[in-house]
C-alpha cells in the first residue's frame, strides 16, 4: 500500500516536474525548431512546430551575409583571452591568500568583492573616453582588458575557496619529506588544485562570453562578439525571425553545454562561497 | 627568518591582482567625481568649467530621474518578486524524487546560460509579436485578444524577460540549500502530525532564509544594471516607460554627449548600488568566519 502511494506520488510529481521544465525550456526549443524553417513558416499562423520542411539554409545565409566566423572568433578571443588572463593573474593571489593568510587577507577579498558591486554605468563616460583617447574602442584587446578585470573577482574568490580546501597538512608533509618550493607546487599541489581551477575556468568563459553591457558599448562592426552582433537583429532585421534564430541557436549553444556541465560550481562561484 | 620569506612572497604574488583592481577600481570612479563637477560636452570641445554641483541638480530634479529610479525599482522588485516565489516553488519541486530529475534540471537551468540580447530578442519578436507570436496564437486560440505586449505593458515585458533569465539562479541557489534540509528533522515533524504547509512555513522556509537572502542581494546587484535588454526591445520607450537609471545615464553620455551630467548620474548610480552592497558584504563577510 505505501508503495503505491509512493509511486503514484513519483508520477505525479514526475508530470509537474517535466511541465515546468518544458515550459522554461520552451524559449530555447523554439528558436531551435525556427532555426530550421523558412522565413515563411517561421511566421505561419497557425505556428509550426515539427512538420514542417527542415532546412539548413538559415545557417548558411547568416553566415555568408554578415561574416558570422568573425564574430565567433571573437567571442572565443574575448572570453577565452579575459580568462586565461585572470586566472594567470588570480591563481598567484588566491594562492597566497589561502596558504599564507594574514590578518588583512580577509579584508582584500571583501575589498575586491566590493569593486564587483560598482555599477558598469558609474564608470561608462571615463572608460569610454580613455578608449577612445588610446584608440582602444572597438578593439578586442581593449574588451579582453575590461572583462578580465570584471571577472578578476569572481575569479580570486573562486579559487580562494577551492584552495582553501586543499589540506595544508600535505603541504607539510612534502616539506619535511624534502620537496623544494618548485616540486611542492608542480607534484603536490597542482594535481589538488586542477579541478578547481577548471571549473573556474569554465564559469568565467561563460560569464564573458555572455557579457553585453561593455560590449555592446565599446563595440562596433570589428571586435563585435556575439552578444552585440546579435544585437545589430534589434533593427528591422528582427523580422527575419528564422535568421535570427540561426544565429541566437549558434550563439548559445556552445555556452549552454558548457553550463550544463558546470552546474555544480555555478552555485558556488556567483554566490562567493556564501551557498554551497 | 621563514615565514618573514613566506610573508614577502604571498605579498608578491598578490601584488598584481591587487594593484590592477585597485587601478580599475578608482581610476575610472575618480574621473567620473571629476566629470560630474564639469560642464563636459562632447559636443562643443573647449567649454569646459567647473560649475559645482550643477550637474547633480539638473540630474536629481529632472522628472526622468524619478521616472527611471521608479522603473528600476520596479524591474528589480518585480524581476526579484517572481524569481524567489518561482525559485522557491521550483526547487521544492525538483527536490522531490522524480523520473528524469537530472534532465529536468538542466531544462530549468539553461535560460540562465542564454546571452541577453538573445533572449531579449527572442521573447520580443517570436513570443511577443501581438501578431505572428505565439502568445498572440494562444490568446487567439482561447478566443482572447492577443496582447501587443512592448505596446500596452512595456516594463511588464521587460520585467518577464529578465525573470526567465534569472529564475534559473534563484532556483539553483534554493535547490542547493534545500538538499541540505536535515531529512530526519522533516520526519519527525511529519510523525507528530505536522501538515505540509506548517513544515513548509516552521521548518523549510526558516532554512532557506539564509540562500534567500542570498539571491535577493546578488540579483539586487545585477538587476540594478539591467541593460542590453532593454536595449535591443524598447531603446528605454514609449517614452521613458523602461528607462531605468543604467539606461538614461547611457543615453545622456553616448546619444546625448552630456559627460558631465552622465557622470553626475553615474555617481548616483554608484551611490545606489553601494547601498545594496553594504548588506551584501556584511552577509558574506559573516559566512567567512565560519
Amino acid at each position: 500500500m505505501a508503495r503505491s502511494v509512493t509511486t503514484q506520488r513519483k508520477l505525479i510529481f514526475t508530470i509537474i516536474g517535466w511541465s515546468i521544465g518544458f515550459l522554461i525550456f520552451f524559449p530555447i526549443l523554439w528558436t531551435f525548431l525556427t532555426s530550421f524553417k523558412t522565413e515563411g513558416t517561421a511566421v505561419a499562423t497557425p505556428p509550426q512546430f515539427l512538420f514542417f520542411d527542415w532546412t539548413l539554409e538559415n545557417y548558411h545565409e547568416v553566415q555568408s551575409r554578415s561574416d558570422y566566423g568573425k564574430h565567433v572568433m571573437n567571442s572565443i578571443v574575448i572570453s577565452v583571452g579575459s580568462t586565461l588572463l585572470g586566472l594567470a593573474l588570480a591563481i598567484p593571489a588566491a594562492w597566497a591568500m589561502a596558504f599564507s593568510p594574514t590578518k588583512r587577507t580577509k579584508d582584500i577579498l571583501m575589498w575586491m568583492l566590493s569593486t564587483k558591486m560598482m555599477p558598469s554605468v558609474g564608470v561608462l563616460v571615463p572608460l569610454y573616453l580613455i578608449f577612445r583617447d588610446w584608440g582602444l574602442l572597438d578593439s578586442r584587446l581593449g574588451l579582453v582588458a575590461v572583462l578580465t578585470m570584471i571577472n578578476l573577482p569572481i575569479i580570486v574568490w573562486m579559487l580562494y575557496t577551492y584552495f582553501k580546501e586543499i589540506p595544508g597538512e600535505i603541504l607539510e608533509a612534502a616539506r619535511m619529506d624534502g620537496a623544494s618550493l618548485m616540486k611542492e607546487i608542480i607534484y603536490v599541489l597542482t594535481p589538488m588544485a586542477v579541478p578547481g581551477i577548471a571549473s573556474t575556468m569554465l564559469l568565467n568563459i561563460i560569464l564573458a562570453w555572455n557579457e553585453a553591457f561593455w560590449t555592446l558599448n565599446l563595440t562596433a562592426a570589428n571586435a563585435a562578439p556575439l552578444t552585440a552582433f546579435i544585437a545589430s537583429y534589434s533593427s528591422p532585421e528582427g523580422l527575419f525571425w528564422a535568421k535570427l534564430s540561426a544565429a541566437s541557436t549558434m550563439a548559445i549553444a556552445p555556452i549552454l553545454i558548457m553550463g550544463w556541465f558546470s552546474q555544480k560550481q555555478l552555485v558556488r562561484g556567483l554566490t562567493f562561497g556564501a551557498v554551497k | 627568518m621563514a615565514t618573514l620569506q613566506t610573508r614577502a612572497t604571498a605579498r608578491i604574488m598578490m601584488s598584481p591582482a591587487v594593484i590592477l583592481l585597485f587601478l580599475w577600481m578608482i581610476v575610472p570612479l575618480v574621473m567620473t567625481l571629476y566629470f560630474s563637477f564639469l560642464r563636459y560636452n562632447l559636443l562643443m570641445p573647449g567649454t569646459e568649467e567647473y560649475v559645482g554641483f550643477l550637474n547633480y541638480r539638473y540630474f536629481l530634479t529632472d522628472p526622468a530621474f524619478f521616472t527611471a529610479l521608479g522603473n528600476t525599482l520596479l524591474l528589480v522588485g518585480g524581476t526579484l518578486l517572481i524569481t524567489v516565489i518561482g525559485g522557491i516553488l521550483l526547487a521544492i519541486v525538483l527536490d522531490q524524487p522524480f523520473w528524469g530529475q537530472g534532465i529536468v534540471r538542466l531544462l530549468v537551468i539553461a535560460p540562465f546560460f542564454v546571452m541577453p540580447t538573445v533572449s531579449a530578442l527572442v521573447w520580443k519578436n517570436m513570443l511577443m509579436h501581438p501578431v505572428n507570436g505565439l502568445f498572440a496564437w494562444i490568446a487567439r486560440t482561447f478566443g482572447f485578444a492577443p496582447v501587443d505586449w512592448f505596446a500596452q505593458v512595456p516594463l511588464f515585458s521587460i520585467i518577464l524577460i529578465v525573470a526567465w533569465q534569472w529564475l534559473p539562479f534563484a532556483t539553483l541557489i534554493l535547490l542547493t540549500a534545500l538538499q541540505s534540509l536535515d531529512g530526519e528533522q522533516i520526519e519527525a515533524a511529519e510523525m507528530d502530525g505536522a501538515g505540509p504547509l506548517s513544515r513548509f512555513i516552521y521548518l523549510v522556509l526558516p532554512h532557506l532564509s539564509r540562500a534567500i537572502t542570498v539571491v535577493i542581494l546578488i540579483q539586487t546587484i545585477f538587476l540594478l544594471s539591467v541593460f542590453a535588454e532593454i536595449l535591443v526591445t524598447t531603446n528605454g520607450g514609449p517614452g521613458l516607460q523602461t528607462t531605468n537609471i543604467a539606461y538614461l545615464i547611457y543615453s545622456q553620455a553616448l546619444l546625448q554627449f552630456d559627460v558631465g551630467g552622465a557622470s553626475a548620474g553615474g555617481i548616483v548610480a554608484v551611490i545606489l548600488a553601494n547601498i545594496v552592497a553594504f548588506f551584501l558584504i556584511r552577509l558574506i563577510g559573516k559566512n567567512l568566519e565560519r
